[in-house]
C-alpha cells in the first residue's frame, strides 16, 4: 500500500504524527522551565542547555554504545548548567533574563566546540514502541511509532501537575515562587529552592536535547535546534505554568510545525516557507488574546520578573 | 629653616588636595563601571585561558593570534571595523528599549526584513533613478519595516501586556520565515541555484567604501546612529521621560507622560536601526538579500548592548572589540586547529562574567565619594 491509499486523510494523520514526533523536546524543556519559573526565576538559557544536552547525549552514546547512558549524561550536564545559572542569579542586582541569554550563548558555543568531532560517527538510537501494529497501512504505522521519551514526558506532566498541588515539595516551590518574604518567614531558604529548581529544569531541558540527537532527527550537528529551547519558554507562558497545559501546548506546537510538510505531501506547495512560521504565529496570537494590560497573567508566580 | 620649608610644602600639598577633591570624586563615580567591567573582562579571560589549557592548547598563543587577527595589522583592523558596523546598529536595537526597562531580543527579525525590504524596493527602480536616491529609498524601506517589526513588540507590550522579550523573539522567527518565502518565491533570482537570492545589485548601486579604507560606509552610519541615540537619550526630554517611565510606569503616568507613545516610539526607532543594519548588509556586503542575512548579528547585538551597559557611546568601542574577536576567529581556526566556535565560547564566558559583575556595583567604598573619610 502506498501513501495515496488514504488520500486527504493523510493530512491530519501527518499532523498528528508530526505533533507526536516534534513535541517531545518542547514537552521536556517546558516542564523543566515550569519548575524553574514556579520557583520565581526564569531561565532563558535553556536553548543552550538543550543543545549542549544533545551534544553530550550523542557523544556519550557514541562512546558507550548505550543511548540511555547518553540521556543520563545529558541530564547531568543540564543540571550543571542549571546550577550555574541558579548560583549566579542568587546574587543581588544580577538580571536573570540577561544571564539566561548569556548562558544560552555559552552553552551553544561549548556544545559546538566540544561536539565538533562527533558530527561524523553514528550513535545508537533511542527505542520506539510501534503502537500502529494493528494497522496494515504504512503511514498509520509510521505515525504511531512512538518514542519512549514521549510517553515519559506525558507521564511526567501528570506527575508534576499532581505534585505541585499535593506534595510538600510542590507547595514549598509555589510559596518560594509567589513570595520570597513568605518563604523566608516559613524558614525556607528561597535561594536554595531556586537553585535546585533551576538545576532540575536544566536536566529536563537536556533530555529534550537528547531526544533530538538520539531519535528525531537523530544526529548531531550545529543546526540541530532551531530555537526549540527558546520557544518552550514561550510555551510555558501560554500554558499558564500548568504542566498539563505544557503537554497540550507542545502537541499543538508540534502539530502546527507539521502543517507545512503535511500539506506539501498532498500537493499544496504555495507559501511553503510561510508554514514554518505557523507555530510562532500561533503562539503570538494566543499570547495576544490571553494577555491583558491591566492585570498580571493568571497563574503567574508572584516573584517572577517576567510578568511584572 | 628646614622646618619652615616643610610646613609650606605641606600646606601646598593640602591645598592642592582640596582642589583635587572634586575632580577625584568625579573620577571615582565615573570609574566604577569602567573598573568593574575591565575587572570582569580579566576574570573572563582567565577562565577562558583555563578552558583552553584543559583542551591542551596554549592560551598565550591563542591571545596572540586573536590580537593579530583582530587588531594586529591595518588589514585586520579594517576587517574588525567592517564587522563592527552591523553590531553598532543591532546593539542600539537593544539599548534604546532598555532605557524603558524593556528587554528586546528579536533584533534579528528586523535585520532580516530590513534586508529583504531594501532589495525589494531597489530592484524595480534600478536604472530609473540615480544610485544615491535608490540607496536612500532602500534605507527608508528597511528602517520602516524594521521599525514596524520591533515597534509591534513595544505596542503589544503596552497595549496588550504581552511580554516583549518573548514576542520580539517570536517575531524574529516569523521574519525569517517571511524572508525565506520572499527569497525562494516572488523575489528569487532564477540564476541563483544553490543559494537562493534576490537579483544582485549592480556595482554602481552598492554602498561603497570610506575613501582610503577597505571599510564600507556602514561603519560611519552606525557611529552616527550611536551618537544620535546618545543625544536622544541624554540631551532631550524624551530620553529623560523614557528613563522615568522605565523606572516606574505609574509615576510616569501620574506625571502625564505619554508612556504608550514613548514605548512605541523608542521600540520603533530601535527597530529601524536594526532594519538599517539589514539594508547595509544587502547594499554593502552581500549585494542581494539571501539567507546570510540571518547571521546572528541580532543576537551578538544583545551582547554588545549589555556589555556597553546600554550606553550608545560605549557601544562604539565594544562593537569594535567584538568585531575584532569575530574577525580573529578564522585565524585561530587555521593556526591552532581550534573549532570556529572558540570565539562563541569566549563571548559567552565574557558575557556571563560581565553580567555577574553587576552585583559588585555599589559594593566598593572607593567608588562612592560620600563614604570617603574626611581628610583622606
Amino acid at each position: 500500500m502506498d501513501d495515496t491509499a488514504i488520500g486527504l486523510w493523510g493530512v491530519p494523520l501527518a499532523i498528528l504524527a508530526g505533533a507526536i514526533r516534534v513535541s517531545t523536546p518542547f514537552i521536556f524543556v517546558s516542564l523543566g522551565e515550569t519548575i524553574t519559573e514556579r520557583s520565581g526565576r526564569i531561565n532563558l538559557g535553556l536553548e543552550g542547555t538543550l543543545v549542549f544536552g544533545a551534544m553530550t547525549a550523542y557523544a556519550v552514546a557514541v562512546m558507550s554504545g548505550s543511548a540511555w547512558l547518553g540521556v543520563v549524561a545529558a541530564m547531568a550536564s543540564g543540571a550543571l548548567f542549571g546550577a550555574v545559572h541558579g548560583w549566579i542569579c542568587k546574587w543581588p542586582k544580577v538580571n536573570d533574563i540577561a544571564i539566561g541569554i548569556a548562558m544560552m550563548q555559552f552553552g551553544l558555543g561549548l556544545a559546538f566546540f566540544l561536539g565538533k568531532s562527533f558530527i561524523q560517527p553514528a550513535a545508537p538510537h533511542l527505542p520506539a514502541i510501534p503502537f500502529g501494529f494493528w494497522s496494515n497501512l504504512q503511514p498509520v504505522q509510521a505515525a504511531l511509532n512512538i518514542n519512549i521519551l514521549f510517553i515519559l514526558g506525558a507521564a511526567l506532566a501528570l506527575v508534576l501537575w499532581w505534585a505541585f498541588r499535593n506534595t510538600r515539595i510542590g507547595l514549598m516551590l509555589r510559596v518560594v515562587g509567589d513570595s520570597t518574604d513568605a518563604a523566608r518567614a516559613m524558614g525556607i531558604d528561597p535561594d536554595r529552592v531556586r537553585l535546585l529548581a533551576t538545576a532540575v529544569g536544566g536536566s529536563l531541558a537536556a533530555i529534550g536535547g537528547a531526544y533530538l540527537s538520539l531519535y528525531y532527527p537523530g544526529s548531531w550537528n550545529e543546526r540541530i535546534s532551531s530555537g526549540q529551547g527558546l520557544m518552550a519558554v514561550a510555551l510555558v507562558i501560554f500554558a499558564r505554568w500548568n504542566p498539563i497545559g505544557c503537554f497540550v501546548a507542545a502537541l499543538l506546537f508540534g502539530g502546527a510545525g507539521a502543517l507545512g510538510p503535511a500539506l506539501q505531501s498532498v500537493g499544496v506547495t504555495q507559501g511553503y516557507y510561510l508554514f514554518y512560521a505557523a507555530p510562532y504565529v500561533l503562539t503570538l496570537v494566543i499570547m495576544i488574546i490571553t494577555s491583558s494590560p491591566t492585570r498580571a497573567l493568571s497563574g503567574a508566580p508572584g516573584a517572577l520578573s517576567l510578568t511584572k | 629653616m628646614t622646618v619652615e620649608v616643610n610646613e609650606s610644602a605641606l600646606s601646598i600639598v593640602q591645598q592642592s588636595r582640596a582642589q583635587l577633591r572634586p575632580a577625584l570624586k568625579w573620577l571615582a563615580r565615573r570609574a566604577e563601571p569602567v573598573v568593574i567591567t575591565l575587572g570582569a573582562i580579566l576574570v573572563g579571560l582567565a577562565l577562558f585561558s583555563l578552558f583552553i589549557l584543559t583542551v591542551g592548547k596554549s592560551p598565550a598563543d591563542l591571545f596572540r593570534f586573536m590580537y593579530a587577527g583582530g587588531f594586529g595589522s591595518w588589514f585586520s583592523i579594517q576587517n574588525s571595523l567592517s564587522r563592527a558596523s552591523p553590531l553598532l546598529l543591532t546593539a542600539l536595537c537593544v539599548a534604546l528599549p532598555a532605557r524603558l526597562g524593556l528587554v528586546i531580543i528579536g533584533g534579528e527579525g528586523a535585520v532580516v526584513l530590513g534586508g529583504v525590504a531594501a532589495a525589494a524596493i531597489a530592484l524595480p527602480i534600478i536604472g530609473l533613478l540615480s544610485p544615491i536616491i535608490v540607496l536612500v529609498l532602500m534605507a527608508l524601506a528597511a528602517m520602516t519595516i524594521g521599525g514596524i517589526w520591533i515597534g509591534l513588540a513595544g505596542f503589544l507590550r503596552h497595549y496588550r501586556g504581552v511580554n516583549e522579550t518573548i514576542s520580539s523573539l517570536l517575531l524574529a522567527y516569523i521574519a525569517i520565515a517571511l524572508m525565506n518565502q520572499f527569497v525562494e518565491g516572488p523575489l528569487r533570482d532564477p540564476a541563483s541555484l544553490n543559494k537562493p537570492s534576490t537579483k544582485p545589485l549592480p556595482h554602481d548601486y552598492m554602498l561603497g567604501n570610506i575613501p582610503g579604507m577597505d571599510v564600507h560606509w556602514g561603519l560611519v552610519i552606525g557611529i552616527i546612529a550611536c551618537v544620535v541615540s546618545w543625544i536622544l537619550l541624554e540631551m532631550t526630554s524624551y530620553g529623560f521621560a523614557a528613563r522615568i517611565a522605565g523606572g516606574n510606569v505609574r509615576a510616569a503616568q501620574i506625571q502625564g507622560l505619554p508612556v504608550g507613545r514613548l514605548i512605541a516610539g523608542f521600540t520603533a526607532i530601535a527597530g529601524s536601526f536594526a532594519g538599517l543594519a539589514g539594508m547595509i548588509e544587502v547594499a554593502a556586503v552581500q549585494g542581494s538579500a539571501n539567507a546570510s542575512l540571518a547571521a546572528g548579528y541580532g543576537y551578538t547585538g544583545i551582547l554588545v548592548a549589555f556589555l556597553a551597559r546600554h550606553n550608545p557611546l560605549a557601544i562604539i568601542p565594544v562593537a569594535i572589540l567584538l568585531g575584532g574577536i569575530d574577525a580573529s576567529g578564522g585565524l585561530i581556526q587555521r593556526r591552532m586547529g581550534l573549532p570556529d566556535a572558540t570565539v562563541l565560547v569566549l563571548q559567552g564566558t565574557l558575557f556571563i562574567v560581565i553580567l555577574f559583575g553587576e552585583t559588585f556595583y555599589g559594593r566598593f567604598k572607593i567608588f562612592n565619594p560620600d563614604l570617603w573619610k574626611r581628610g583622606a
